[in-house]
């Protein structure tokens, strides 16, 4: 299983800081597919994501275990 | 903490005494605050949300690309989160160098990258409402991005 992080307006929207999801094998973007049908979220497509907290490209394949968190661009400072 | 996420007020001095050192020549210190009016409209309050952990590890990777860049560098930074009023200190970035040039050319370079990696949200609070910011310099990705001096002046 997958722990799968949500921030900002995400979490809003899922309204769930996190969701355990089976990701093993999926790659960012077949992950972000999953997301966008089940939860309509459709600004997932133009997030960024990170792979045990480090950014990742949407080809990368998702492992056992690996934390997933999807990044909306950020507005710290 | 040298690189840090706070839930309390931030304590300015203990920023700064991050990078005292002998071979220093300058210090400059950024203090971010939290502005009234935003293209004329009032702000009542900022909520400010991390990713804690990654936030850390990617504050950490700017003071490394700055003491790549800047010979003899030594930098700190801390960023609030939680509920923050108006003029409330939401970021303080310190950089000694040997020389003042270099401080304040890193110093800005700090907050640039900051605004482009490190994952931390703002949500807006007005009279009439509320949102999640982002994309502040209107982009939408930057990776692993390098020193991107290009962005200094937008």
């Amino acid at each position: 299983m997958n722990n799968v992080l949500f921030f900002a307006h995400l979490k809003d929207e899922v309204g769930a800081e996190s969701l355990q999801i089976e990701a093993k094998g999926k790659s960012v973007l077949a992950l972000k597919q999953v997301v966008h049908d089940t939860y309509g979220l459709s600004s997932i497509d133009s997030v960024m994501t990170a792979i045990n907290e480090e950014f990742a490209e949407d080809d990368d394949v998702i492992q056992e275990g690996d934390t997933i968190a999807f990044i909306p661009p950020v507005s710290g400072g | 903490m040298k690189f840090g996420i706070s839930k309390e007020p931030i304590n300015i001095q203990e920023v700064i005494d991050h990078v005292v050192q002998r071979n220093a020549g300058a210090i400059t210190t950024f203090i971010g605050t939290v502005r009234e009016l935003t293209k004329g409209k009032k702000t009542l309050f900022l909520i400010y949300e991390a990713y804690e952990s990654m936030a850390i590890k990617k504050l950490e990777q700017i003071g490394t690309e700055i003491r790549e860049r800047w010979q003899g560098a030594e930098v700190a930074i801390v960023h609030r989160v939680g509920k923050l009023d108006i003029t409330d200190v939401a970021v303080v970035i310190a950089v000694s160098t040997p020389h003042r040039a270099d401080a304040y050319e890193a110093n800005r370079y700090a907050i640039e990258r900051i605004k482009e990696i490190v994952p931390i949200w703002k949500k807006e609070h007005w009279e009439d409402g509320q949102e999640w910011i982002g994309d502040q310099l209107e982009k939408v990705s930057y990776p692993e991005g390098k020193p991107e001096a290009k962005h200094l002046d937008e």
